[in-house]
């Protein structure tokens, strides 16, 4: 429409070309992200081709040579890593310790959350600031301390220990999260709820909780993902057991790169079919997360 | 209480512990001795930490200016396309990707061999189409009967020559796989008065002779050859056939050498080995410690590169947002000005997106200062020393090897320095 309103000033053969260039610029415009597109889709190809050759081809040809004819594509690496490796239960054990992590920081944070919006208490303002500050404390500087710790209490080496550190640090972020959520649920709500005799657990339950469902959902997937994708928590804090997460079990062959590329790539890929699952069936949730998180 | 449960959790798992780290730092490594701040010293005096800090300061300085150039671009460019969500989930998927498995993925795409890394194909094309590799470049090709080795690669016969004489040059450590399938039988280009001839062929069979042309002996086809005279230009070129015969015609009397070209043994691109040590800056003539710190390595730049095909996602994502945001008013009413689009970005759009732009860049800050995972993957054991940062270093120091408990914490408590002050400017963020 301000283009209907500017022509004044044109002679008449501009609209045309005008229209021209846009739409050869913006022809042009889908090439390049055609091109991108495909760029940034390579080097996962890559990896994904790779885990369906045979090793040896590795050595002696370019992932994509297995794309053109003739096609030499197997699944014996995925057979061989359900059969003989231990593949399996490192993805197991990635699992048992991302579910109950993501759980108990949802949980948490939201009530934290709770308090920090709804509730009226001394030093609520210097707990947001500390838990502001929280936020970017690097994981490493709590990791020795509590290796100590945990060696006093039983926890080395347990797959509790590691849940609680990863809850512990997922906190910060998941309550900030949940906190410019919930401050825009109208307090009236609650005051009439409140009113008509609900105490705070039962508000907490049937008003705030459901209508946070939506960043419930984006914080959940967020520390899905940053649980299943950690190798140094794991790595320090597991020390010994014999049970470890994917992240952990790849790290620890990939001193021999190349010679056992086969099992690598394969494992590797297994352990990015459950993100990436979660990715495309949530990304809505998880674009709204990284803006919740992001912006504010 | 509500908060309870968080508070418990933070106070043992992250805030004691993070006191803990700093009275830690004052220990030596079996934390029995306070040993004050001699870990500080001992972090700015050790040429591995400073690699670690030089490379940490890379990131920072390189790496969200960038992710958000490219994030801001990808924004833009999406913005009134049709398909903008696929392209999107696309460049946004790696996101959901550990960073270890991305160090992985990158580094089969890194992979040196020309015929395995995929970067390394393409460079590899592009390179041998300028500057095309020999038919002959096989690494173990050499000289035996009738010629010695020259300038530049080439061949040079041993024998000078006048015209209607005919030479016999012959090469060894050529494979069979090594010898174009179209040649045939060698045999000398037939001799003339006027013209110097002669043969190039593979010198060798069982029970042959050397500097004899026995019985089933190939000539080598397509061989570039030089006449060269005697004041050393070159005064004919010619090319063997297929029976490795060449004959230079109509020379002019006086003596000549033949020289193989050597173009005919030039080796194809042989691939960069993109996660090596090679520095960027080349620098000579420093004490070990500053070549060290000034020699940046060229994986440094292959990791940055990984990183950006993570995290540019979340750039464009947030960026996006934020200029889905714009008032449109604002920017409708530049255009009516006569502003040109160009224009409207930079005076009006880019302004008006300049928080958002500023909260992806310290996001980006406090992610590459932690940078970990992606390094211990792509990087291999030879160069992970020089593409080592502090979270690493930290890992390493505390956890392997020698375990240095009071190091390994000043490490955590630098890199913790290094966030505070982001931690000021979030909280005037959510105060304002």
């Amino acid at each position: 429409m301000s283009v209907a309103a500017v022509p004044a000033r044109i002679t008449p053969a501009a609209p045309r070309t005008a229209r021209l260039r846009r739409v050869f610029g913006r022809s042009s415009v889908n090439v390049v992200l055609v091109v991108i597109g495909v760029l940034w889709l390579v080097p996962s190809l890559g990896l994904l081709v790779t885990s369906f050759r045979p090793a040896q081809d590795y050595f002696v040809s370019g992932w994509w040579n297995a794309l053109i004819h003739p096609f030499v594509l197997t699944v014996e690496n995925y057979r061989n890593i359900l059969h003989t490796g231990n593949i399996g239960d490192a993805l197991l054990t990635t699992a048992v310790i991302t579910v109950p992590s993501t759980l108990l920081v949802v949980l948490i944070a939201s009530l934290a959350a709770y308090a920090l919006v709804f509730l009226e208490w001394r030093g609520r303002d210097w707990v947001l600031v500390l838990i502001v500050a929280l936020m970017v404390v690097p994981l490493q500087m709590a990791l020795l301390p509590v290796a100590s710790l945990y060696k006093y209490l039983g926890l080395f080496a347990t797959i509790p220990g590691v849940i609680l550190y990863h809850v512990a640090f997922g906190l910060p972020f998941a309550i900030f999260l949940m906190r410019n959520f919930y401050t825009g649920i109208p307090r009236d709500l609650l005051e009439a709820a409140r009113i008509d005799g609900a105490n705070e657990w039962m508000m907490f339950r049937r008003i705030v909780l459901p209508l946070g469902k939506p960043a419930l959902a984006s914080l959940a997937i967020f520390e899905f993902l940053w649980v299943w994708n950690d190798l140094l928590v794991s790595l320090v804090l597991l020390g010994g057991n014999p049970h470890v997460p994917i992240t952990v079990s790849i790290f620890n062959q990939l001193r021999q790169f190349g010679a056992n590329i086969d099992l690598i790539s394969t494992a590797s890929f297994v352990s990015m079919i459950i993100p990436l699952a979660v990715f495309f069936a949530f990304q809505r949730s998880f674009v709204r997360g990284v803006l919740a998180g992001a912006v504010k | 209480m509500f908060i309870a449960p968080a508070a418990v959790l933070l106070g043992a798992i992250v805030v004691y512990p993070a006191v803990a780290t700093v009275a830690l730092s004052l220990f030596d490594r079996d934390t029995r001795n306070f040993v004050g701040a001699d870990n500080y010293r001992a972090l700015f005096g050790t040429a591995d930490i400073l690699v670690a800090i030089r490379n940490n300061a890379i990131w920072v300085i390189v790496f969200p200016f960038l992710v958000t150039f490219i994030g801001l671009v990808f924004a833009v460019l999406t913005e009134r396309i049709r398909w903008a969500t696929a392209f999107k989930t696309v460049v946004f998927m790696p996101m959901a990707i550990s960073l270890f498995a991305t160090g992985i993925i990158w580094r089969i795409v890194y992979e040196t061999d020309p015929h395995r890394g995929v970067i390394n194909a393409a460079v590899s094309t592009i390179v041998d189409a300028v500057h095309q590799p020999g038919l002959y470049a096989l690494p173990n090709i050499k000289p035996i009967s009738g010629l010695t080795a020259g300038a530049d690669g080439s061949m040079v016969s041993a024998a000078s020559v006048q015209p209607g004489s005919a030479l016999l040059l012959g090469l060894t450590g050529i494979p069979l796989s090594g010898v174009p399938p179209a040649a045939q039988d060698a045999q000398p280009g037939t001799p003339a008065a006027n013209a110097v001839s002669g043969v190039v062929w593979r010198d060798f069979s069982p029970g042959g002779h050397v500097g004899v042309i026995d019985p089933g002996e190939k000539g080598l086809p397509g061989m570039r050859l030089n006449l060269v005279a005697a004041d050393g230009h070159v005064a004919a070129t010619t090319t063997t056939t297929n029976n490795g015969g060449f004959r230079f015609d109509n020379a002019a009397g006086g003596s000549y050498r033949v020289a193989i070209d050597g173009a005919n043994f030039r080796p194809g691109f042989g691939g960069v080995n993109w996660l090596g040590v090679q520095s960027l800056t080349p620098v000579s003539g420093l004490g070990s410690t500053g070549q060290a710190l000034l020699t940046i390595p060229l994986i440094d730049i292959a990791t940055i590169v990984a990183m950006l095909w993570m995290w540019s996602g979340f750039a464009m994502v947030v960026i996006g947002a934020g200029l889905a945001a714009l008032n449109r008013e604002v920017l409708e009413a530049a255009r009516m000005d006569g502003a040109s689009e160009l224009q409207t970005f930079r005076h009006v759009t880019f302004p008006l997106l300049r928080p958002v732009l500023i909260v992806v860049i310290i996001t980006m800050v406090i992610n590459v200062l932690k940078i970990f995972d992606i390094i211990l993957a792509l990087a291999p054991d030879s160069s992970q020393q020089q593409a080592n940062v502090l979270a690493l270093e930290m890992w390493r120091v505390g956890f392997t090897g020698s375990q240095d408990h009071g190091l390994s914490s000043a490490i955590a408590v630098f890199l913790f320095l290094l966030v505070i002050p982001v931690i000021f400017v979030n909280i005037r963020r959510i105060r304002g």
